[in-house]
C-alpha cells in the first residue's frame, strides 16, 4: 500500500549560518567533547582481574536443576530438544526408576558449541529442569570437552546454585504437568 | 667522510622507528582514551612495551605477496612511503639551530640548505607515488579505488600548502628552515609568525593533515567503503611500512608547523635566542619536541573528533575554501611588504579574510536559492 502524500513529511537540510560556515566554532566544540571524554572515568572491565557482574537473566552455561531429593528434574519430554534451533540437545529417555514419573533422561548432552544461547531451551521445559546461568567464560581445550553430559550438567547445578547469582529462576516445587502419571497408565509401572 | 653525517642519517632513522613505534602506542591510547576506554596495557608498565611487540609480531611475521599482484611495484611501493618520508626529513632541524660549529654538532642531517621548505614539499609530494604503486600493483578493486582517490586528493591539496607556506616565505624572505626559525627566536614571542599568519598556519594545518592522509581526509583508506584501502593487500612488515612513513610524514609536518609558525625551539623565559647557559641546548631540543608531540596530540585528538569528508566535501574544501583563502593571505601578506607596513596589520587582515569568506559563501547560496 503506497503512503498518503498527507503522511509524508518532508524534512529541510538546516541552512548553516554564517557563524556555521567558519567550521572553527564546531571544531572547537567537538574538540572540547573529545578532550573531556579523555580524561573521564573509563569503562574498562580489566577482564580476568576484575569480572563484570552479569544481570540475573544472562544466558550461560546450562545446568540440569534437581528436585528437592537431589534427583535430576527432567522427564525427558524432548520438548526442549524439540525448541532448540541449533539442535544441540541430544536426550536418550529411559523408563523412571522413581514412582512419581514416568521417564526419566539415560543421556543428555549439550553440545555447548553448537548452542546459540538463546534460551528456548528453558522457555520450552513443562518441569523446569534446564535453565540458563551466569556463567560465561566457557572455554576448553577440544570439541569433545564441550560436550556436557547430565553429570557435567548436573555439577554446574551444584556448582552454581547456592553461588547466588543464579537461584532457581522458575517455579519450585512440584514438577509440572508434563511428570504427572495419570492413574490407570500408572500401574504397570516396570522398574517399581 | 663526514662521519658526524653518516652517524646522523644512522641515529635519524632509527630515532624515526622508535618514535613512530610509539606514535602508534599514543594513537591507540588516545583512543581509547577518547572512547573511555583505557588502551594497551598488557605489555610492561602501561602497555609500554605494546610497540616492540607489535614490531617484533610484524618482523616474524610470513612475507606474503598475493599471486595476483604486480611483484616489482608492489614490494617498491612501501619502500617508496618510507624513504620518501625519511628523506624529507633530512632538512628538517630537530633541534636548535644557532649551535656554534655546525661540523661538531648539530641537530640536521642537511644543514643550510637554502630551498629547504621546496625540498620538503617536493620529496613529499612523491608519497603520493607509494600509495598509487601500492593501489595499482595490489590489483584489486578497492586498493585502485583508495589510490585513485589519494591521486586526486594529495594533488589537490599540494596547491594550498604551498600557497599557506608562501605566507610565510613572502613575509620572512627565506626558504632556508634554519633561518625561518632563527628569525622568529631572534625577535622572541612576538617574533612568532602564528601572530602573522594565523590564517595560513589554519590553511597550512588543514591542508598537511589532507596530505598527510590523517583523518578526517583519510579518504585514500577509509576503511568502512574501501576494506583498508591501497594497502589492502598489504601484511607483515610491508604493512608496517607504510605506516611508518605515515606517522614519519606526520613527525615532519609537526616539526615543520612548529618550526614555521610557533618559533621552533624558541620559548620565552626558558630558551630564548641568545641562551647559553649549561644545559641550553638540551632545553631547546626539549622544547621543539615539546610542542611538536603537541600538535601531534592534537593531530591524533582530531581524528576522533571530525567524521571524514565526502569525496565532493574534500573538493570543494580545497578548491573553493582553502585556495581562495590562501591566495588573498597571500595578497596581504605582499601588501605588507610591498609598502613595508608593520607586520601586525597582517593579524585582522586574517581575522577579516577568515570571517569575511563565510559571510560571501552566505551571499552566494542566497543568490542561488533565489535563481
Amino acid at each position: 500500500m503506497p503512503i498518503a502524500p498527507s503522511e509524508v513529511k518532508w524534512i529541510d537540510e538546516r541552512t548553516l549560518s554564517p557563524w556555521d560556515w567558519l567550521y572553527l566554532p564546531a571544531l572547537w566544540e567537538g574538540l572540547s567533547t573529545t578532550v573531556r571524554h579523555m580524561f573521564s572515568k573509563k569503562v574498562t572491565i580489566e577482564f580476568p582481574e576484575q569480572r563484570p557482574s552479569v544481570p540475573p537473566h544472562y544466558k550461560g552455561v546450562h545446568r540440569l536443576n534437581r528436585d528437592e531429593q537431589g534427583r535430576v528434574r527432567c522427564v525427558a519430554c524432548y520438548l526442549c530438544a524439540t525448541a532448540c534451533p541449533a539442535h544441540c540437545i541430544d536426550i536418550v529417555a529411559a523408563p523412571s526408576p522413581w514412582p512419581d514419573r514416568e521417564k526419566y533422561p539415560e543421556l543428555f548432552v549439550i553440545d555447548e558449541l553448537r548452542c546459540i544461547y538463546c534460551g528456548m531451551c528453558e522457555e520450552a521445559c513443562p518441569v523446569d529442569a534446564i535453565e540458563l546461568t551466569t556463567l560465561y567464560d566457557l572455554t576448553g581445550f577440544s570439541r569433545e570437552e564441550m560436550l556436557f553430559d547430565k553429570e557435567k550438567l548436573l555439577a554446574v547445578y551444584d556448582y552454581t546454585v547456592n553461588k547466588g547469582t543464579d537461584a532457581i529462576r522458575t517455579l519450585r516445587g512440584t514438577l509440572g504437568p508434563a511428570s504427572e502419571i495419570l492413574e490407570q497408565q500408572s500401574a504397570p509401572l516396570p522398574n517399581t | 667522510m663526514d662521519w658526524l653525517t653518516i652517524g646522523l642519517i644512522i641515529f635519524v632513522i632509527s630515532w624515526l622507528q622508535i618514535l613512530c613505534a610509539y606514535l602508534i602506542y599514543l594513537e591507540r591510547k588516545v583512543a581509547a582514551w577518547v572512547q573511555d576506554r583505557k588502551g594497551p596495557n598488557r605489555v610492561g608498565p602501561w602497555g609500554l612495551f605494546q610497540p616492540i611487540a607489535d614490531g617484533l609480531k610484524f618482523l616474524f611475521k610470513e612475507q606474503v605477496v598475493p599471486a595476483h599482484v604486480h611483484r616489482f611495484l608492489y614490494i617498491l611501493a612501501p619502500s617508496i612511503a618510507v624513504i620518501t618520508t625519511m628523506l624529507a626529513f633530512a632538512v628538517v632541524p630537530f633541534g636548535p639551530t644557532d649551535v656554534p660549529d655546525p661540523r661538531q654538532k648539530r641537530f640536521i642531517i642537511a644543514p643550510n640548505l637554502d630551498i629547504g621548505l621546496l625540498f620538503i614539499f617536493a620529496i613529499a609530494s612523491l608519497n603520493v607515488y607509494s600509495i598509487i604503486l601500492g593501489g595499482w600493483a595490489s590489483n584489486n578493486k578497492y586498493s585502485l579505488l583508495g589510490s585513485l582517490r589519494s591521486a586526486a586528493q594529495i594533488i589537490s591539496y599540494e596547491i594550498p600548502l604551498a600557497l599557506s607556506v608562501l605566507g610565510v616565505i613572502v613575509l620572512v624572505g627565506s626558504l632556508n628552515l634554519e633561518h625561518l626559525l632563527n628569525e622568529q627566536a631572534r625577535l622572541g614571542i612576538g617574533g612568532w609568525l602564528i601572530w602573522y599568519q594565523p590564517l595560513g598556519w589554519l590553511l597550512f594545518f588543514a591542508s598537511a593533515l589532507a596530505e598527510s592522509n590523517r583523518l578526517p581526509f583519510d579518504l585514500p583508506e577509509a576503511e568502512q567503503e574501501l576494506v583498508g584501502g591501497y594497502h589492502t593487500e598489504y601484511s607483515g612488515m610491508k604493512f608496517a611500512m607504510f605506516f611508518l612513513g605515515e606517522y614519519t610524514h606526520v613527525t615532519t609536518v609537526s616539526l615543520l608547523m612548529v618550526i614555521l609558525y610557533f618559533g621552533g625551539w624558541h620559548f620565552p623565559f626558558v630558551a630564548e635566542f641568545n641562551a647559553n647557559y649549561p644545559g641550553a641546548t638540551g632545553v631547546k631540543v626539549l622544547v621543539l619536541w615539546t610542542k611538536a608531540s603537541l600538535v601531534i596530540l592534537v593531530i591524533m585528538l582530531l581524528r576522533w573528533t571530525l567524521p571524514r569528508f565526502r569525496f565532493d566535501q574534500l573538493m570543494h574544501l580545497a578548491w573553493m575554501g582553502l585556495v581562495p583563502l590562501s591566495l588573498l593571505n597571500l595578497l596581504s601578506v605582499m601588501i605588507v611588504r610591498h609598502w613595508s607596513l608593520s607586520p601586525w596589520l597582517l593579524l585582522p587582515c586574517s581575522v577579516i579574510i577568515l570571517t569575511a569568506i563565510p559571510l560571501l559563501h552566505r551571499w552566494k547560496s542566497r543568490q542561488l536559492d533565489w535563481a
